[in-house]
């Protein structure tokens, strides 16, 4: 029992960073139908921008709860200007074409950010500084739960309020939603959608570099391909809650994730060596997408001519 | 038409022409002119890549489906005919007395093997996921990619995680052969009724399903064809370099093709032997740069490919050639349109001008509306 | 079809007309007793595992200057040429084209991952050029051919030394194997380590693995947790062992970790730790080596590059180069078949990385050390020799040697390695297979 309810929180720790990494998948595709596959990257180089603040600032040295706040606000500023400049730069120019040219483009840009990060960071995994002092405190049996787990539940979840605040409960936020609906619909009725989707660029890399910093800050090795794997998981995430939908993307994160560790943690028993826990997310997106292509909590919508 | 004949002396010439350069990249050389073991290499590579772009444009470009999982098959072509090889091959070869006779034989009885398995593979991935829409299909692709190359890191009777060595010997007269063989049956593809049904697809998939076209079956048969030749060029290359390896079938392989046919042309075949040859010599070339201050320029081949690929997007959405082809006419007058594919790439495709249209159709192929 | 015809044949022009750039390249280099001696470097400067190239490097650029320094090789200066395979096997076996083919070297140095070595070792079998793999420690790769050497122990010596390790130091009756599946290294580790734990005695009670794309580890050891094993082996590289191992004491691990040269480098310590104290590392040498080869060279290592220490990889690098102007030297020639004896016949040769002997299967025959991991720093704990199959090694000092220390590992250890057992057999050296 104890090493169920461990595996289950070792599942929904991981769960969680996939669904803030989904968050802004789901949204940008809400409103462009694109993949921005770019999007694991941009979790990539957050981490990275942690990284770097935090031995800027001298915070690597002293552990401190202010110097991992400090540090997760400004890789998520980074990372949102680093959004806004992908957008600008790289997707709207070719917003005007065929969806197969802005598929192509983001898979550029994607590319582009992990190589350079090769270029620059070098290829070799770098450590991680540790930003608070980690302590794990027992549950019961052998079942325990780190400072770290309980960060990364805790900030998603106070992440995922704020999304939800804002897009529900603000002005900008109900304009997001209208240019979802219909783009050219919102734009007639003046929202400045231009303007709006570099907004939803900006939330979405912000929380993905926030999902890189506590990523980091739990498993800490980062290396410029680390959002290769992980992001595709995230989308999975995004297509199994149904994607466009918010709420869906976090069951759906929550759901990869756990569903990942209990094939590494049970799958022995059944057949299923742990080996296959990459081969898990795409099973499933092939499984949905047959079955339930909008996912759990999406709606179907019927193809147009 | 023209004739028989003409075809059979154009056939001729293509294997009088592979012979030569094969001669030329033996050891002794075609009459003492020779080609580096070095150039030869990069020459076979040329070969493989060659077969590898043509024959994913055969969707991605003529199909308007977007696969990125070609690796994938290749892989499934490499590792399931060095199976056979390995296996039962030399034992054949063997029994059959050796000689040049026995060995093209079991070579043709590989090539076969890894253009069914990953024919089978191919239809096995198509049929479920062609139900899908332009980018689902991609990411789909992509994981069954990754799927397959898991398993095959599973397997330790094809070497698992250590790779697996595979005796065999190819010159470039197959590589030549099987390459010439692609770009002839593609092109004969996608200009037979098949070909058009394909380019309907592209140009608009609910106006081709309501003009009878049954698009499934045309989107998988296409999935079939390419997923065949990505095989044998998996055969090829396994036997080639004699040693399998699951590094070299990840995305990153898939994402490469894609750079060819993308810098070439969505929908052209001569585009996409372009696009292979420039993305297999590019970086061999940066390798010849020095290295200044302990940095090589040969480690930004895919910084450079990212680069490229955004700018073509950027400037040139169709590819460097579209969906024109390279040919004589280039030397005559102004190109005549060739029997279809203009046609319907020029005119009767819906232009897309408006964007929330656009994101509710089915992809529409790179080409046509913005020349 | 004019078409058609006329774009393939522009295709093959194109393609011919490139390739010819530099027609009549093909023969291979013939004998030179003169001029500079080049040698080929080869590996991973820039992918996932550049940290193991980039040691290489440096650790074959040091000997060759001091090579040079001392006035080269019977009056020959060495020379080299170093290509980023990027950790691909398929660019591994055409940078190696290339450095045979067109920078003529006399010989090759390269690669750490066995599977990038097992890629390019048939070419430089096949042009007969010698190649010498520093740390590639996979049996297979000088299976290759007879060309191919290595001057590191192999999987199935370093798996039964942590077996030994476990079994008879730690005396632990079961085992956890957390392997890297996507590592050969890790995979021949793991077989040949459960081989020799079983053989003396001990249970292999679970088995997990990761991948190097892994960062959460907590799966795998949540289940190995809940087995309870005495001691967990880790055959995995530096970039993930910090890691489990930090995650491992959170989850209240307190079973020891034990594992191979793979852990060894200097940001092991950033990723894991205090974590990391208590485990123990099987390495081909120890920094702290009081002996003042190994001393000397840990001195000029620092002085070179700025403070950082060499590690195992590094110091491989520079004893294989070593190796390789020893052998020069002793052939009085570069001429490739002369220069295969020359390795062949390796023996005694002292290297920082310890007394190496080339066997039959021109493997290394060398002792492997244990060591506790404590507070950043390597504690000694114990030299294992190479038994059994040391037999069969032309080294009579070193065999003797480990007849004593270690008498532990039978001819049973190595009942897979089909190579090492028929070494037994042949006495003949330059046995040409």
């Amino acid at each position: 029992m104890d090493t169920f309810v461990q595996q289950l929180i070792n599942g929904l720790t991981i769960g969680s960073i996939y669904a803030l990494i989904a968050l802004g998948y789901t949204m940008v595709y809400g409103i462009l139908r694109l993949i921005n596959f770019a999007h694991g990257d941009i979790y990539m180089l957050g981490a990275y921008a942690g990284f770097f603040i935090s031995r800027w600032l001298g915070f690597a040295g002293e552990p401190s709860l202010l110097g991992l706040a400090v540090t997760l606000v400004g890789s998520m500023i980074a990372a949102a200007l680093l959004g806004m400049a992908i957008e600008r730069f790289a997707y709207r120019p070719v917003r005007k074409y065929a969806r197969m040219t802005t598929l192509i483009t983001a898979i550029g840009v994607s590319l582009l950010l992990e190589n350079l990060g090769v270029v620059i960071f070098g290829g070799a995994p770098r450590s991680f500084p540790e930003l608070f002092q980690n302590e794990t405190y027992k549950l019961f049996g052998n079942a325990a739960i780190s400072k770290s787990q309980l960060l990364i539940f805790g900030v998603s979840i106070a992440l995922m309020i704020l999304l939800q605040w804002i897009v529900y409960r603000t002005k900008v936020g109900t304009a997001m939603r209208a240019v979802s609906f219909n783009l050219n619909s919102a734009k007639l009725m003046g929202i400045n959608t231009d303007a709006i989707i570099v907004f939803t660029f900006a939330l979405g890399s912000a929380l993905a570099a926030a999902g890189g910093v506590l990523t980091a800050q739990y498993n800490p090795t980062i290396y410029p391909l680390m959002g290769i794997i992980t992001g595709l998981k995230a989308f999975v995430a995004a297509v199994l809650g149904g994607i466009g939908n918010i709420p869906g993307a976090v069951l759906g994160g929550l759901l990869i994730g756990a569903a990942e560790t209990f094939v590494v943690g049970y799958g022995q028993q059944i057949g299923i060596p742990s080996t296959y826990r990459d081969a898990v997310a795409f099973a499933i997106l092939i499984l949905v997408l047959l079955f339930r292509p909008s996912g759990l909590l999406g709606t179907t919508v019927q193809e147009k001519v | 038409m023209p004739g028989f004949a003409k075809k059979l002396a154009g056939f001729a010439a293509i294997l009088v022409a592979l012979w030569a350069v094969n001669a030329a990249m033996s050891r002794e050389g075609l009459f003492g002119f020779g080609l580096g073991a070095y150039e030869a290499e990069v020459l076979m590579l040329v070969g493989i890549n060659v077969i590898l772009a043509v024959s994913l444009n055969l969707i991605n470009g003529f199909t308007g489906q977007f696969s990125i999982g070609h690796a994938g098959f290749m892989a499934i072509g490499a590792y399931s005919s060095a199976y056979f090889t390995v296996y039962h091959g030399q034992d054949l070869e063997r029994s059959l007395g050796g000689g040049t006779f026995a060995h093209i034989l079991v070579f043709s009885i590989a090539i076969l093997i890894g253009a069914l398995v990953a024919a089978a593979m191919g239809m096995l991935v198509g049929v479920p996921s062609l139900r899908l829409r332009g980018d689902y299909l991609a990411i789909v692709t992509l994981g069954f990619a990754e799927i397959i190359r898991i398993v095959i890191l599973n397997l330790d009777v094809v070497g698992g995680a250590t790779g697996f060595t595979v005796p065999g010997s190819v010159n470039f007269f197959w590589v030549g052969l099987i390459g010439v063989l692609t770009i002839i049956v593609v092109r004969n593809i996608v200009r037979s009724d098949t070909g058009r049904a394909l380019i309907s697809i592209r140009e608009d998939e609910l106006a081709a399903e309501a003009m009878g076209v049954n698009t499934t079956r045309y989107k998988v048969l296409s999935f079939v064809i390419s997923s065949a030749f990505a095989g044998v060029a998996g055969v090829l290359f396994g036997h080639f370099k004699r040693f399998l390896a699951t590094p070299d079938f990840t995305f990153i392989k898939s994402f490469e093709v894609i750079i060819m046919i993308v810098l070439g042309g969505m929908g052209s075949i001569t585009g996409a032997v372009l696009g292979a040859i420039v993305i297999t010599i590019l970086p061999e070339l940066l390798r010849q740069l020095p290295s200044i201050g302990g940095f090589n320029f040969a480690d930004l081949r895919l910084v450079i490919y990212a680069a490229l690929l955004i700018v073509i997007m950027l400037t040139r959405p169709q590819g460097v050639l579209g969906e024109r082809e390279i040919g004589l006419h280039w030397l005559r007058r102004a190109q005549k349109a060739p029997e279809g594919d203009r046609q319907v790439g020029d005119d009767a495709g819906v232009p897309i001008t408006q964007r929330a249209e656009a994101a509710d159709q089915d992809s529409a192929g790179g080409g046509g509306q913005n020349r | 079809m004019k078409r058609t015809l006329m774009t393939i044949g522009l295709a093959t022009l194109l393609a011919a007309s490139f390739a010819c750039e530099k027609r009549g390249d093909g023969a291979p280099t013939g004998s030179g007793d003169t001029g500079p001696i080049k040698v080929g470097i080869y590996g991973d400067l820039s992918g996932q595992t550049s940290s193991f190239g980039q040691s290489t490097k440096n650790g074959v650029l040091m000997a060759i200057d001091e090579i040079n320094a001392a006035g080269g090789i019977g009056g020959r200066k060495v020379e080299y040429v170093i290509e980023d395979d990027q950790g691909q096997p398929q660019q591994a076996s055409t940078v190696v084209t290339k450095l045979i083919n067109q920078n003529k070297v006399h010989a090759i140095l390269g690669e750490v991952a066995s599977s990038n070595s097992l890629a390019a070792a048939p070419r430089a079998q096949e042009a007969k050029i010698p190649m010498i793999t520093p740390s590639s420690t996979n049996p297979k790769v000088t299976q290759v051919g007879d060309y191919i050497f290595r001057v590191c122990f192999t999987d199935d010596f370093q798996g039964a030394v942590g077996a030994k390790f476990a079994a008879n130091t730690l005396k632990a009756k079961t085992a956890a194997i957390l392997g890297d599946f996507q590592s050969d290294y890790s995979k021949g580790m793991s077989q040949f380590f459960e081989e020799e734990f079983t053989r003396l005695g001990g249970r292999v009670i679970q088995k997990q693995t990761y991948t190097q794309t892994d960062s959460d580890f907590k799966g795998q050891l949540t289940s190995i947790r809940s087995a309870a094993p005495d001691v967990i082996f880790v055959p995995g590289y530096y970039g993930q062992v910090g890691v489990i191992a930090k995650q491992a004491k959170e989850l209240g691990i307190t079973a020891p970790l034990l594992g191979g040269d793979g852990w060894d480098a200097p940001q092991l310590w950033d990723l894991g730790g205090a974590a990391l104290n208590g485990s123990y590392m099987v390495n081909h040498y120890s920094i702290d080596d009081p002996s003042p080869a190994v001393q000397k060279f840990v001195a000029a290592y620092k002085a070179k590059y700025s403070g950082t220490a060499p590690d195992a990889i590094a110091a491989l690098a520079y004893d294989a180069m070593n190796v390789l102007a020893d052998a020069i030297k002793r052939a009085g020639t570069t001429d490739p078949a002369k220069l295969r004896d020359a390795l062949a016949s390796t023996q005694n040769f002292a290297g920082v990385t310890g007394s190496i002997n080339i066997n039959a299967q021109r493997d290394a025959v060398k002792p492997a050390v244990v060591f506790e991991l404590r507070d950043k720093k390597l504690v000694y704990k114990e030299t294992i020799q190479p038994g059994g199959s040391a037999g069969a090694a032309p080294a009579p000092t070193a065999a003797a040697a480990a007849g004593a220390t270690a008498g532990a590992s039978s001819p049973g250890t190595n009942a897979n390695g089909a190579a090492n057992s028929n070494a037994a057999g042949s006495a003949n050296s330059n046995a040409n297979h």
